[in-house]
Protein backbone atom coordinates (compact mmCIF):
# COMPACT_ATOMS: atom_id res chain seq x y z
CA UNK A 1 0.00 0.00 0.00
CA UNK A 2 2.98 2.31 1.08
CA UNK A 3 4.43 1.84 -2.26
CA UNK A 4 1.21 2.21 -4.20
CA UNK A 5 1.11 5.65 -2.63
CA UNK A 6 4.59 6.49 -3.12
CA UNK A 7 4.18 5.60 -7.44
CA UNK A 8 1.10 7.70 -6.77
CA UNK A 9 2.36 10.62 -5.84
CA UNK A 10 5.69 9.95 -8.27
CA UNK A 11 3.09 10.17 -11.31
CA UNK A 12 1.29 13.00 -10.27
CA UNK A 13 4.70 15.57 -9.51
CA UNK A 14 5.49 13.91 -13.16
CA UNK A 15 2.13 15.24 -14.77
CA UNK A 16 2.68 18.58 -13.03
CA UNK A 17 6.31 19.20 -14.35
CA UNK A 18 5.34 17.97 -17.80
CA UNK A 19 2.44 21.12 -17.28
CA UNK A 20 4.58 23.75 -16.52
CA UNK A 21 6.83 22.62 -19.42
CA UNK A 22 4.18 21.88 -22.04
CA UNK A 23 0.95 24.00 -22.01
CA UNK A 24 -2.31 23.49 -24.06
CA UNK A 25 -1.50 25.48 -27.07
CA UNK A 26 2.23 23.26 -27.46
CA UNK A 27 4.59 25.84 -26.14
CA UNK A 28 7.86 24.43 -24.59
CA UNK A 29 9.32 26.68 -22.00
CA UNK A 30 12.95 27.27 -22.42
CA UNK A 31 15.09 29.54 -20.28
CA UNK A 32 12.17 31.69 -19.17
CA UNK A 33 10.91 31.80 -22.49
CA UNK A 34 7.78 30.35 -24.42
CA UNK A 35 9.09 28.33 -27.06
CA UNK A 36 7.01 26.71 -29.83
CA UNK A 37 8.04 22.52 -30.12
CA UNK A 38 7.92 23.57 -33.61
CA UNK A 39 10.79 26.13 -33.70
CA UNK A 40 13.57 23.31 -32.49
CA UNK A 41 14.00 21.83 -35.87
CA UNK A 42 17.88 21.02 -36.34
CA UNK A 43 19.99 18.34 -35.25
CA UNK A 44 22.11 20.52 -33.59
CA UNK A 45 18.89 22.09 -31.66
CA UNK A 46 17.38 18.60 -31.12
CA UNK A 47 21.16 17.89 -29.62
CA UNK A 48 21.26 20.61 -27.03
CA UNK A 49 17.74 20.95 -26.56
CA UNK A 50 17.33 24.19 -27.35
CA UNK A 51 16.16 26.96 -29.65
CA UNK A 52 19.24 28.53 -30.92
CA UNK A 53 18.66 31.90 -32.14
CA UNK A 54 17.38 35.47 -31.05
CA UNK A 55 13.69 34.04 -32.33
CA UNK A 56 14.59 37.01 -35.36
CA UNK A 57 17.28 36.36 -37.61
CA UNK A 58 19.88 38.55 -36.68
CA UNK A 59 21.31 38.78 -40.10
CA UNK A 60 18.54 39.82 -42.20
CA UNK A 61 19.13 43.00 -44.31
CA UNK A 62 17.05 45.72 -44.44
CA UNK A 63 14.75 46.47 -47.56
CA UNK A 64 15.19 49.93 -48.82
CA UNK A 65 12.08 49.45 -50.87
CA UNK A 66 9.59 49.33 -47.38
CA UNK A 67 12.17 52.42 -45.90
CA UNK A 68 9.10 55.08 -44.17
CA UNK A 69 8.96 58.41 -44.74
CA UNK A 70 9.98 58.88 -41.03
CA UNK A 71 13.26 57.38 -41.44
CA UNK A 72 14.32 58.69 -45.13
CA UNK A 73 13.90 62.51 -42.91
CA UNK A 74 16.03 61.06 -40.05
CA UNK A 75 18.66 60.10 -42.85
CA UNK A 76 18.72 63.33 -44.59
CA UNK A 77 18.70 64.87 -41.42
CA UNK A 78 21.43 62.81 -40.11
CA UNK A 79 23.65 63.37 -43.82
CA UNK A 80 23.93 59.88 -44.33
CA UNK A 81 23.11 57.32 -47.58
CA UNK A 82 21.69 54.70 -45.88
CA UNK A 83 20.01 53.45 -42.68
CA UNK A 84 23.26 53.40 -40.95
CA UNK A 85 23.32 51.65 -37.65
CA UNK A 86 19.70 51.24 -37.72
CA UNK A 87 20.28 48.47 -40.39
CA UNK A 88 20.96 46.29 -37.23
CA UNK A 89 17.37 47.21 -35.56
CA UNK A 90 15.29 44.26 -35.89
CA UNK A 91 11.65 43.27 -34.13
CA UNK A 92 12.31 40.74 -31.57
CA UNK A 93 10.54 39.64 -28.65
CA UNK A 94 10.74 39.96 -25.04
CA UNK A 95 8.93 36.69 -23.51
CA UNK A 96 5.32 37.12 -25.89
CA UNK A 97 5.66 40.19 -26.51
CA UNK A 98 6.81 41.98 -29.66
CA UNK A 99 9.80 44.10 -28.35
CA UNK A 100 12.99 46.67 -29.80
CA UNK A 101 16.29 46.68 -27.64
CA UNK A 102 17.29 49.45 -27.09
CA UNK A 103 21.43 49.35 -26.65
CA UNK A 104 21.52 52.87 -25.29
CA UNK A 105 19.30 51.58 -21.83
CA UNK A 106 20.17 47.75 -22.42
CA UNK A 107 16.52 47.24 -22.10
CA UNK A 108 14.31 45.92 -24.30
CA UNK A 109 10.91 48.18 -25.42
CA UNK A 110 7.47 46.54 -25.39
CA UNK A 111 5.15 47.77 -27.85
CA UNK A 112 1.61 48.81 -27.11
CA UNK A 113 -0.54 45.65 -26.59
CA UNK A 114 -3.24 47.48 -29.32
CA UNK A 115 -0.69 47.82 -31.90
CA UNK A 116 -1.10 45.27 -34.46
CA UNK A 117 2.14 44.41 -35.99
CA UNK A 118 2.33 43.48 -39.86
CA UNK A 119 3.13 40.20 -41.19
CA UNK A 120 6.66 40.59 -43.12
CA UNK A 121 9.61 40.72 -40.91
CA UNK A 122 10.71 44.13 -43.19
CA UNK A 123 7.49 45.89 -42.25
CA UNK A 124 8.00 45.00 -38.58
CA UNK A 125 11.84 46.04 -38.75
CA UNK A 126 10.69 49.43 -39.72
CA UNK A 127 8.48 50.17 -37.05
CA UNK A 128 10.91 49.05 -34.66
CA UNK A 129 13.13 51.56 -36.16
CA UNK A 130 10.73 54.04 -35.58
CA UNK A 131 10.12 53.29 -32.18
CA UNK A 132 13.78 53.05 -31.24
CA UNK A 133 14.41 56.31 -32.75
CA UNK A 134 11.61 58.22 -31.07
CA UNK A 135 12.32 56.54 -27.68
CA UNK A 136 15.80 57.55 -27.85
CA UNK A 137 15.42 60.71 -28.92
CA UNK A 138 12.59 61.45 -26.62
CA UNK A 139 13.91 63.72 -23.69
CA UNK A 140 12.12 61.43 -21.57
CA UNK A 141 14.50 58.65 -22.25
CA UNK A 142 16.15 57.34 -19.21
CA UNK A 143 19.64 58.04 -19.77
CA UNK A 144 18.45 61.90 -20.20
CA UNK A 145 17.57 61.46 -16.51
CA UNK A 146 20.24 60.27 -16.04
CA UNK A 147 22.81 62.84 -17.54
CA UNK A 148 20.95 65.46 -15.84
CA UNK A 149 21.05 64.01 -12.53
CA UNK A 150 24.83 63.08 -12.44
CA UNK A 151 26.55 64.59 -15.87
CA UNK A 152 29.88 66.56 -14.66
CA UNK A 153 31.52 68.56 -16.38
CA UNK A 154 31.47 71.00 -19.28
CA UNK A 155 31.92 68.44 -21.80
CA UNK A 156 29.17 66.43 -20.64
CA UNK A 157 26.42 68.43 -19.27
CA UNK A 158 23.07 68.19 -20.44
CA UNK A 159 22.44 71.18 -23.09
CA UNK A 160 18.48 72.63 -21.83
CA UNK B 1 21.65 62.90 3.29
CA UNK B 2 22.19 66.75 4.58
CA UNK B 3 21.95 69.14 1.37
CA UNK B 4 21.14 66.29 -1.01
CA UNK B 5 17.34 66.25 -2.59
CA UNK B 6 16.32 63.32 -4.31
CA UNK B 7 15.13 64.94 -7.78
CA UNK B 8 11.98 62.85 -9.23
CA UNK B 9 13.03 60.96 -12.25
CA UNK B 10 11.64 58.34 -14.51
CA UNK B 11 12.53 55.91 -12.19
CA UNK B 12 10.54 57.27 -9.83
CA UNK B 13 7.19 55.54 -11.13
CA UNK B 14 8.89 52.90 -13.42
CA UNK B 15 7.42 49.66 -13.30
CA UNK B 16 9.86 47.70 -14.49
CA UNK B 17 9.34 44.14 -15.18
CA UNK B 18 12.05 41.62 -15.68
CA UNK B 19 14.02 43.56 -18.57
CA UNK B 20 11.16 45.40 -19.68
CA UNK B 21 10.79 49.13 -20.15
CA UNK B 22 8.09 51.28 -19.76
CA UNK B 23 7.05 53.56 -23.21
CA UNK B 24 8.51 57.25 -21.63
CA UNK B 25 7.51 59.51 -24.98
CA UNK B 26 4.24 60.31 -26.14
CA UNK B 27 3.75 59.19 -29.10
CA UNK B 28 2.19 62.14 -30.15
CA UNK B 29 5.06 64.38 -29.24
CA UNK B 30 7.05 66.38 -31.38
CA UNK B 31 9.95 64.38 -33.82
CA UNK B 32 13.19 64.65 -32.81
CA UNK B 33 16.06 63.13 -35.01
CA UNK B 34 18.64 63.82 -32.30
CA UNK B 35 19.61 63.17 -28.87
CA UNK B 36 17.72 65.52 -26.58
CA UNK B 37 20.37 67.90 -25.65
CA UNK B 38 22.86 67.50 -28.35
CA UNK B 39 23.60 70.92 -30.08
CA UNK B 40 22.77 71.50 -33.08
CA UNK B 41 24.80 72.16 -35.94
CA UNK B 42 24.89 73.77 -39.79
CA UNK B 43 26.94 71.74 -42.24
CA UNK B 44 26.89 74.73 -44.38
CA UNK B 45 29.52 76.73 -41.17
CA UNK B 46 32.89 75.32 -41.88
CA UNK B 47 35.97 75.66 -39.46
CA UNK B 48 39.37 74.59 -39.54
CA UNK B 49 42.04 73.67 -37.46
CA UNK B 50 45.18 73.10 -37.38
CA UNK B 51 46.72 70.04 -35.66
CA UNK B 52 50.65 71.31 -35.40
CA UNK B 53 51.12 72.40 -31.96
CA UNK B 54 48.05 70.59 -30.15
CA UNK B 55 47.71 67.26 -28.74
CA UNK B 56 45.05 64.81 -28.85
CA UNK B 57 43.45 66.03 -25.82
CA UNK B 58 43.36 69.81 -27.09
CA UNK B 59 42.21 68.88 -30.32
CA UNK B 60 39.46 67.14 -29.39
CA UNK B 61 38.50 69.88 -27.17
CA UNK B 62 38.93 72.05 -29.98
CA UNK B 63 36.45 69.89 -31.59
CA UNK B 64 33.57 69.63 -29.08
CA UNK B 65 33.94 73.82 -28.61
CA UNK B 66 33.03 74.17 -32.37
CA UNK B 67 30.42 71.87 -32.47
CA UNK B 68 29.17 73.89 -29.60
CA UNK B 69 29.45 77.30 -31.51
CA UNK B 70 27.18 75.53 -34.00
CA UNK B 71 29.79 74.57 -36.59
CA UNK B 72 28.74 71.45 -38.68
CA UNK B 73 31.85 71.26 -40.66
CA UNK B 74 35.20 70.92 -38.95
CA UNK B 75 38.46 70.38 -41.05
CA UNK B 76 41.44 69.65 -39.50
CA UNK B 77 45.16 70.15 -40.52
CA UNK B 78 48.11 68.38 -40.23
CA UNK B 79 47.01 65.89 -38.11
CA UNK B 80 50.49 64.26 -37.94
CA UNK B 81 49.35 60.85 -37.23
CA UNK B 82 48.77 61.64 -33.68
CA UNK B 83 46.96 59.01 -31.44
CA UNK B 84 43.74 59.02 -30.04
CA UNK B 85 42.48 61.98 -32.66
CA UNK B 86 38.74 63.24 -33.05
CA UNK B 87 37.45 60.58 -30.56
CA UNK B 88 34.11 60.86 -28.11
CA UNK B 89 31.76 62.73 -30.57
CA UNK B 90 28.70 62.36 -29.60
CA UNK B 91 26.69 64.66 -32.20
CA UNK B 92 26.06 64.70 -36.04
CA UNK B 93 29.14 66.12 -37.78
CA UNK B 94 30.97 66.34 -40.97
CA UNK B 95 34.49 65.88 -39.70
CA UNK B 96 37.36 65.85 -42.10
CA UNK B 97 40.93 64.88 -41.35
CA UNK B 98 43.82 66.32 -43.78
CA UNK B 99 46.15 63.63 -43.07
CA UNK B 100 46.63 60.60 -41.41
CA UNK B 101 45.76 59.40 -37.76
CA UNK B 102 47.55 57.27 -35.34
CA UNK B 103 46.32 54.57 -32.73
CA UNK B 104 42.82 54.78 -31.77
CA UNK B 105 41.65 57.42 -33.92
CA UNK B 106 37.68 58.37 -34.63
CA UNK B 107 37.05 56.12 -31.28
CA UNK B 108 33.92 55.91 -29.09
CA UNK B 109 31.55 58.12 -31.92
CA UNK B 110 27.95 57.96 -32.01
CA UNK B 111 26.78 59.70 -35.61
CA UNK B 112 29.40 61.85 -37.00
CA UNK B 113 30.15 61.73 -40.78
CA UNK B 114 34.56 61.55 -40.58
CA UNK B 115 36.43 61.73 -43.97
CA UNK B 116 40.09 60.88 -43.47
CA UNK B 117 42.19 61.85 -46.02
CA UNK B 118 45.63 59.37 -45.16
CA UNK B 119 46.01 56.04 -43.90
CA UNK B 120 44.65 55.34 -39.87
CA UNK B 121 46.50 53.14 -37.12
CA UNK B 122 45.39 50.48 -34.92
CA UNK B 123 41.81 50.47 -33.52
CA UNK B 124 40.78 53.14 -36.19
CA UNK B 125 36.41 53.82 -34.94
CA UNK B 126 36.72 51.30 -31.84
CA UNK B 127 33.46 50.92 -30.33
CA UNK B 128 31.84 53.24 -33.02
CA UNK B 129 28.13 53.58 -32.14
CA UNK B 130 26.75 55.22 -35.24
CA UNK B 131 27.83 57.79 -38.12
CA UNK B 132 30.26 56.97 -41.12
CA UNK B 133 34.06 57.09 -41.53
CA UNK B 134 35.71 56.87 -44.75
CA UNK B 135 39.79 56.04 -44.89
CA UNK B 136 41.33 56.91 -48.40
CA UNK B 137 44.12 55.41 -47.89
CA UNK B 138 45.06 51.81 -45.58
CA UNK B 139 44.17 51.07 -42.12
CA UNK B 140 46.45 49.25 -39.24
CA UNK B 141 45.38 45.85 -37.62
CA UNK B 142 41.68 45.85 -35.39
CA UNK B 143 40.09 48.07 -37.60
CA UNK B 144 36.55 48.85 -36.33
CA UNK B 145 37.14 46.38 -33.19
CA UNK B 146 34.06 46.28 -31.17
CA UNK B 147 32.16 48.33 -33.66
CA UNK B 148 28.46 48.53 -32.31
CA UNK B 149 26.82 50.39 -35.42
CA UNK B 150 27.60 53.05 -38.55
CA UNK B 151 29.52 52.55 -41.75
CA UNK B 152 33.23 51.90 -41.96
CA UNK B 153 34.90 52.09 -45.09
CA UNK B 154 38.22 52.21 -45.99
CA UNK B 155 39.37 52.27 -49.68
CA UNK B 156 42.71 50.54 -49.57
CA UNK B 157 43.85 47.30 -47.21
CA UNK B 158 43.25 46.66 -43.52
CA UNK B 159 45.27 45.00 -41.37
CA UNK B 160 44.98 41.61 -39.19
CA UNK B 161 41.83 41.17 -36.44
CA UNK B 162 39.67 43.47 -38.63
CA UNK B 163 36.00 44.09 -36.53
CA UNK B 164 37.15 41.61 -33.77
CA UNK B 165 34.46 41.45 -31.12
CA UNK B 166 32.22 43.70 -33.79
CA UNK B 167 28.42 44.03 -32.43
CA UNK B 168 27.15 45.85 -34.90
CA UNK B 169 27.64 47.71 -37.98
CA UNK B 170 29.30 47.46 -41.66
CA UNK B 171 33.31 47.35 -42.48
CA UNK B 172 33.87 48.15 -46.01
CA UNK B 173 37.09 46.87 -47.31
CA UNK B 174 37.90 48.03 -50.81
CA UNK B 175 41.29 45.81 -51.15
CA UNK B 176 42.41 43.18 -48.61
CA UNK B 177 42.20 42.46 -45.20
CA UNK B 178 44.50 40.54 -42.89
CA UNK B 179 44.37 37.40 -40.66
CA UNK B 180 41.73 36.60 -37.96
CA UNK B 181 39.60 39.38 -39.81
CA UNK B 182 36.05 38.85 -37.90
CA UNK B 183 37.40 37.41 -35.65
CA UNK B 184 35.01 36.59 -32.43
CA UNK B 185 31.70 38.95 -34.49
CA UNK B 186 28.54 38.17 -33.12
CA UNK B 187 27.00 40.56 -34.93
CA UNK B 188 26.96 43.26 -38.48
CA UNK B 189 28.66 42.86 -42.09
CA UNK B 190 32.05 43.02 -43.25
CA UNK B 191 32.56 43.49 -46.91
CA UNK B 192 36.15 42.87 -48.12
CA UNK B 193 36.62 43.15 -51.70
CA UNK B 194 40.21 42.10 -52.41
CA UNK B 195 41.21 38.52 -50.43
CA UNK B 196 41.86 37.68 -46.46
CA UNK B 197 44.58 36.53 -45.22
CA UNK B 198 44.58 32.99 -42.69
CA UNK B 199 41.44 32.16 -39.89
CA UNK B 200 38.73 34.43 -41.27
CA UNK B 201 35.67 34.51 -38.84
CA UNK B 202 37.31 32.97 -36.22
CA UNK B 203 35.33 32.18 -33.56
CA UNK B 204 32.70 34.08 -34.89
CA UNK B 205 29.29 33.49 -32.99
CA UNK B 206 27.00 35.84 -36.21
CA UNK B 207 26.95 38.22 -38.62
CA UNK B 208 27.83 37.76 -42.39
CA UNK B 209 31.59 38.41 -43.76
CA UNK B 210 31.51 39.18 -47.78
CA UNK B 211 34.09 38.46 -49.49
CA UNK B 212 34.69 39.37 -53.16
CA UNK B 213 38.58 37.37 -53.46
CA UNK B 214 39.50 33.93 -51.93
CA UNK B 215 40.57 33.60 -48.03
CA UNK B 216 43.83 31.83 -47.14
CA UNK B 217 41.91 29.85 -44.46
CA UNK B 218 38.31 29.63 -42.67
CA UNK B 219 38.70 29.97 -38.48
CA UNK B 220 36.61 27.95 -36.26
CA UNK B 221 32.70 27.70 -36.78
CA UNK B 222 32.97 29.69 -40.03
CA UNK B 223 31.20 28.35 -42.90
CA UNK B 224 29.98 29.00 -46.74
CA UNK B 225 26.40 30.80 -46.81
CA UNK B 226 24.03 30.95 -49.20
CA UNK B 227 23.85 34.92 -50.86
CA UNK B 228 20.61 35.50 -52.07
CA UNK B 229 19.37 38.53 -54.74
CA UNK B 230 18.65 40.84 -51.71
CA UNK B 231 21.96 40.41 -50.43
CA UNK B 232 23.38 41.46 -54.26
CA UNK B 233 20.82 44.82 -54.52
CA UNK B 234 22.11 45.64 -50.68
CA UNK B 235 26.27 45.01 -51.69
CA UNK B 236 25.53 47.17 -54.76
CA UNK B 237 24.10 49.81 -52.86
CA UNK B 238 26.89 49.60 -50.69
CA UNK B 239 29.35 50.02 -52.97
CA UNK B 240 27.61 52.91 -54.84
CA UNK B 241 27.34 55.02 -51.76
CA UNK B 242 31.08 54.05 -50.68
CA UNK B 243 32.33 55.43 -54.18
CA UNK B 244 34.33 51.44 -54.53
CA UNK B 245 34.48 49.03 -57.82
CA UNK B 246 35.17 45.78 -56.58
CA UNK B 247 36.92 43.63 -59.27
CA UNK B 248 34.41 41.23 -59.22
CA UNK B 249 30.77 42.12 -59.03
CA UNK B 250 28.43 41.63 -56.11
CA UNK B 251 26.83 38.45 -57.28
CA UNK B 252 30.29 36.65 -57.50
CA UNK B 253 30.88 37.55 -53.85
CA UNK B 254 31.09 34.75 -51.23
CA UNK B 255 28.99 35.12 -47.81
CA UNK B 256 30.62 33.22 -44.72
CA UNK B 257 28.46 32.90 -41.61
CA UNK B 258 28.55 31.48 -38.00
CA UNK B 259 27.99 27.34 -37.78
CA UNK B 260 26.93 28.35 -34.69
CA UNK B 261 28.87 24.71 -33.26
CA UNK B 262 30.24 27.01 -30.81
CA UNK B 263 27.11 28.39 -29.31
CA UNK B 264 25.59 26.49 -25.77
CA UNK B 265 29.71 25.32 -25.93
CA UNK B 266 29.73 24.87 -22.42
CA UNK B 267 27.33 22.35 -22.45
CA UNK B 268 29.23 19.98 -24.84
CA UNK B 269 30.53 16.90 -24.12
CA UNK B 270 34.62 16.93 -23.85
CA UNK B 271 34.34 14.79 -27.57
CA UNK B 272 32.21 17.20 -28.88
CA UNK B 273 34.28 20.20 -27.97
CA UNK B 274 37.24 18.70 -29.39
CA UNK B 275 35.69 17.76 -32.69
CA UNK B 276 34.56 21.51 -33.17
CA UNK B 277 38.08 22.74 -32.36
CA UNK B 278 39.62 20.40 -35.18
Amino acid sequence: MVKNKKTSKKSSLKKKAKKATTSKSNYKVVGGAKLKDKEIKTSREKMIGQHIGYRYDVNLIPDYKKITPFLKKYVDIMGWDDLNWLEDIHMGFEGDNPAVFDRNANAWITLPKKMKLPKDQQDRDMLARELLIKFQMSPDHPLVQLKRTYAKGENFKLVE
Amino acid sequence: MAGLEKKKTAFDDENLSGRSQKLFFDITEEENFTYYGNHDVDFNKRIEIDCENLNGNQLNQKIRDAIRNGYGTVAIKNPGAKHALGVGILNKLNLIFEGSLGYFGVGCIDGPTVRINGRVGWSCAENMMSGKVVVENNAGSCFGAALRGGDLIVKGNAGARTGIDMKGGTILIGGNAGAYTGFMMQRGRIIVCGDVSANMGDSMYDGIIFVGGDPKSLGTDCVEGEMNEHEVRWLEQKFKNAEIQPKVPASKFKKYVAGRMLWNYDNLEPAEKKGILG
